[in-house]
């Protein structure tokens, strides 16, 4: 096995600046991985271990008048049951979890209800039994009273004033003020910049567009899980596939009203996540279960929990106000953004008023964003949270700005681009960034200048933004005597960050990447790490990476100096060995031999809180053909630019912006939660929630562009996220450039299209 | 609870003996009662293909198959896809490929292929893309699998030529 080979595209530009980055090594966990032996959480087997069974809400509002389960606990097998009762009280106290923070009391009535079902799925009990058939039979044996209530399944009908109410504790937050009535709103936020009246005054044309987005699952194949083993000496241990493994244990730990250090959270290889694996659903239940049982229990969920009890991202309702002149350039540009949070607070709409405009350069904006509570699942964040839903507004806007002033798209978002220098409405100002390089990029592809021909088809152009984020990463390397590095880190590995992480070390220390043998562990065992999200994790555990190959660099500068009885300053490492003076030079094999034999062992630590992650941009260029008899939108081909700072492992890389780009496109063409008028979910299986398949889809192009991160040792921006922003959007001004007919919903699935058609026609 | 009957298969060569209860599929036994937990779980409906297994040759969704079906069948199972000394061509492909981010559906992608080539082994990208249609993947959009089994095909064909 050589390398990973190259697929399409070009190399990136600074293949061939450095020995490592660039290349395509295998992934050090790739064998496990496609021989079945990789453990993800659910293959946890621990001896004496029991299975549990969780029961659900059928209904989407409801208040819990009584749960018996002395049925459940009086059948043969079953050994323990659990219900809310068994939670520790919750206090309102907000936990940090890294990216975003939570209100532990609502986090807590999430896990099990206390005294009303705000969705279909919310957990009411649980059960740990002898085996799982048993456990599921008796969830069928708890009794529960509810007392329905009216569902709220839509943004604008929660923000009515006569909505019924999902909660009794909140009320608005309206621009830092508290409102004196109980609201399904939660916040209302507002960023301003210039003079918005006279942008619009300035105007040659102004395009303003309502649009409505459907909630979507990160669709992750590994249903969550979670294994807990409460000992008798206090100390809980959870194996569990997770993004995050500290603030798993931090959310647990408060959960279950224990200090943080009696809780260890043991990652095991994780089956996809995209930022629903980061809030808790099953430790603390399968906790408690097993400090009841005294054995450790397993919960696992189905694929009709995930659907309904987890995930999923905010469905919208958005308005996009924009003005141009007549030469091109934007005057105004306003938003009206209300997003669904779900049954608690917390939808991304901060993040999407953040990158609404994010991409343009604009003089006059104002956007106001509202964080609404509906009957649906809590909302988790989702590759590049709410900005995908802006996007597929603005850059419908700016697609008819462009026809109206007959301006090519490519120009008219180059003339209009954010680039360094620029403030963003809601304040910071752009470093350097790569936006104008990725229409650029796209504007010169082979894709663009070739014509596209045939009936029924179109070409539709968009860009996406995305912050990514630093936060905190460590790294430990230890020297082995034969010239290779164990390095253990925190970041668990969602899609070959091990491979990008130890490339920075290897990098750093000019060895092979192949002699870095990368593990993630436990929260025993290493310092604290943010969660594997934000697209931080080559950026910012790379960074402590490198910064544990420095630390080795030092001590085998001190080790040197004391062999060569010589002064450190006048040794160096560069190429992969210590230099110093009259040619005296070790490599790092020989030097590492030595340190075996003579001194202490050589640790490398790194911990880094980087705060400059660089903005990523994307741009996108797709072809569609519209059949118009049945509305169906097939993709004909896909090329993706992407700003990825300094791209370490390109194939991941591609895989990065590929894997996103087809989220993207399911969520335009067909993903959608499809519910009935009692609230319940209609389409809770693969089958009917209907991901793009393999046969759904052309290859996707990539272009990796690279604008070095000034805010990192090797210019790394994370790349994970964006890629998922501008499909959508795409797609939607493809669709008009086939068949003149502007979607402003998603999905833009077969039946939505086909009524657009026939009222067309 | 009905009472567990014996069930002799034959699982990667080997004949094998499991007990099981008659409401258990083949994917639980595997997992939990033979611990062989390669095979993935990802719906238990058949709509995703992670837990397929090759039964008699053919690809099934293990999770669809009743474990007393098996009785007297040839099953295999990602575990028995590589040789002692090394990998199968398949899995190198995936490897070498990038054909893989979270490799949870890895497992499945790699029975469903291993049956494409033994029925048709010089398959066209549309043939690859329609066969595989059945697993799931969510993180890599599918293009560096297809690519990786066309490189599989690929290969076969210099070594046979």
């Amino acid at each position: 096995m050589a390398t990973v080979g190259k697929t399409q595209g070009q190399e990136p530009s600074t293949n061939g600046q450095y020995k490592v980055i660039g290349t395509r090594p295998i992934r050090h966990d790739g064998v496990d991985k496609v021989t079945g032996r990789a453990r993800y959480g659910g293959d946890t087997r621990l001896a004496g271990m029991l299975p549990g069974a969780m029961l659900r809400s059928p209904h989407a509002h409801a208040k819990l008048i009584s749960v018996d389960t002395s049925k459940a606990e009086a059948l043969p097998g079953v050994r323990a049951v659990v219900t809310s009762a068994d939670l520790p009280d919750a206090t309102d106290k907000i936990a940090n979890l890294g990216e975003g923070s939570v209100n532990l009391k609502h986090l807590s009535d999430n896990v099990l209800a206390h005294d009303r079902v705000l969705y279909r799925g919310h957990a009411i009990a649980a059960v740990a039994a002898d085996d799982i058939h048993i456990a599921e039979e008796a969830v069928g044996l708890i009794e529960v009273e509810y007392e329905l209530l009216p569902p709220v399944m839509n943004v604008l009908d929660a923000m009515k004033a006569d909505a019924p109410l999902l909660h009794d504790d909140i009320k608005t937050n309206d621009l830092g003020e508290t409102a004196d009535q109980l609201s399904n709103i939660a916040t209302h936020i507002r960023f301003e910049k210039g003079d918005i009246e006279a942008g619009f005054a300035a105007a040659d044309v102004i395009v303003e567009r309502e649009f409505h987005t459907a909630t979507v699952h990160q669709g992750y194949i590994e249903p969550h899980n979670a294994t807990a083993l409460w000992n008798a000496d206090g100390h809980i241990t959870i194996w569990m596939s997770t993004q995050g493994t500290f603030t798993a244990r931090q959310q647990t730990a408060e959960l279950l009203d224990v200090p943080v250090s009696r809780v260890k959270v043991v990652p095991m290889e994780i089956g996809g996540g995209f930022g629903g694996k980061i809030s808790v659903y099953l430790p603390p239940v399968a906790a408690i279960l097993s400090k009841k049982t005294g054995r450790p229990v397993q919960l696992l969920m189905s694929r009709t929990d995930v659907f309904e009890a987890t995930g999923p991202t905010s469905g919208s309702t958005i308005r996009v106000k924009m003005g141009a002149d007549s030469k091109g350039r934007i005057t105004a540009a306003e938003a009206w953004m209300a997003y669904e949070a779900g049954a608690y607070p917390g939808s991304p709409v901060g993040a999407g008023a953040m990158c609404v405009f994010a991409c343009y350069d604009v003089p006059n904006g104002k956007v106001d964003g509202f964080d609404v509570v509906v009957n649906k699942p809590r909302t988790n964040a989702y590759r590049a949270p709410g900005a995908t839903n802006a996007a597929f507004a603005t850059e419908t806007v700016v697609d008819e700005i462009c026809e109206k002033l007959k301006l090519d798209p490519a120009e008219f978002r180059i003339n209009n681009a954010a680039k360094e220098g620029v403030r963003r409405i809601d304040g910071p100002v752009f470093p350097r960034v790569g936006m104008i390089e990725t229409v650029e990029a796209i504007r010169d592809s082979e894709h663009y200048q070739t014509p596209l021909e045939g009936k029924h088809r179109g070409r539709g152009f968009a860009t996406g933004f995305w912050f990514n984020v630093g936060l905190k990463s460590t790294a430990q390397a230890t020297v082995n005597s034969d010239g290779t590095v164990a390095l253990i880190e925190g970041s668990t590995d969602i899609g070959g960050s091990r491979a990008g992480i130890a490339m920075q070390l290897a990098e750093t220390l000019g060895i092979a990447a192949e002699d870095v043998v990368p593990t993630v562990v436990d929260t025993d065992s290493i310092g604290y790490t943010d969660v594997t999200g934000g697209s931080r994790v080559t950026f910012a555990t790379g960074w402590a990476a490198y910064l544990a190959a420095k630390d080795i660099q030092g001590q085998l500068i001190e080790r040197a100096a004391k062999i060569w009885d010589c002064d450190v300053a006048k040794i160096d490492y560069k190429d992969g060995a210590v230099v110093g003076p009259d040619g005296k030079r070790f490599t790092f094999k020989e030097i590492a031999a030595e340190a075996q034999t003579v001194g202490e062992p050589v640790i490398g630590r790194g911990s880094a809180d980087p705060q400059e992650p660089g903005g990523a941009f994307g741009t996108h260029l797709v072809d569609v053909e519209v059949d118009i008899d049945t509305g169906k939108v097939t993709v004909l081909r896909y090329t993706a630019a992407q700003d990825a700072g300094t791209a370490i492992h390109p194939a991941y890389v591609e895989g990065q912006i590929q894997g996103g780009v087809v989220q993207g496109i399911g969520w335009g063409l067909n993903e959608e939660y499809y519910y009935d008028d009692k609230g319940t979910m209609r389409n809770s299986t693969y089958l009917d929630y209907r991901m793009p398949t393999s046969y759904d889809l052309p290859m996707i192009d990539t272009i990796i562009v690279e604008v070095p991160n000034p805010g990192h040792p090797y210019g790394v921006r994370g790349v994970g996220e964006v890629p998922i922003v501008p499909p959508p959007a795409a797609l939607a001004n493809a669709i008009y450039n086939a068949i003149g007919t502007r979607m402003l919903e998603l999905p833009m699935s077969p039946p939505k299209l086909l009524h657009e058609i026939l009222k067309q026609q | 609870m009905a009472k567990k009957r014996v069930v002799t298969t034959t699982i990667n060569d080997r004949q094998v003996e499991f007990l099981c209860q008659p409401r258990q599929t083949l994917l639980e036994s595997l997992r939990d009662v033979l611990n062989m937990t390669g095979t993935k779980e990802g719906c238990t409906n058949g709509n995703c293909g992670a837990c397929t297994v090759l039964m008699d040759g053919r690809p099934v969704d293990s999770c669809l198959v009743l474990a007393v079906e098996a009785e007297g069948a040839h099953l295999e199972t990602i575990e028995g896809v590589a040789p002692s000394d090394g990998l199968d061509p398949i899995q190198t492909a995936f490897l070498e490929n990038a054909a893989l981010q979270c490799g949870i559906c890895t497992p499945g992608f790699i029975m469903a292929t291993k049956s494409l080539l033994a029925s048709n082994p010089h398959p066209t990208e549309d043939e690859i893309r329609f066969y595989l249609a059945g697993n799931l993947c969510r993180c890599t959009g599918y293009d560096k699998i297809v690519r990786a089994v066309l490189d599989v095909a690929e290969s076969r064909e210099e070594v046979s030529a």
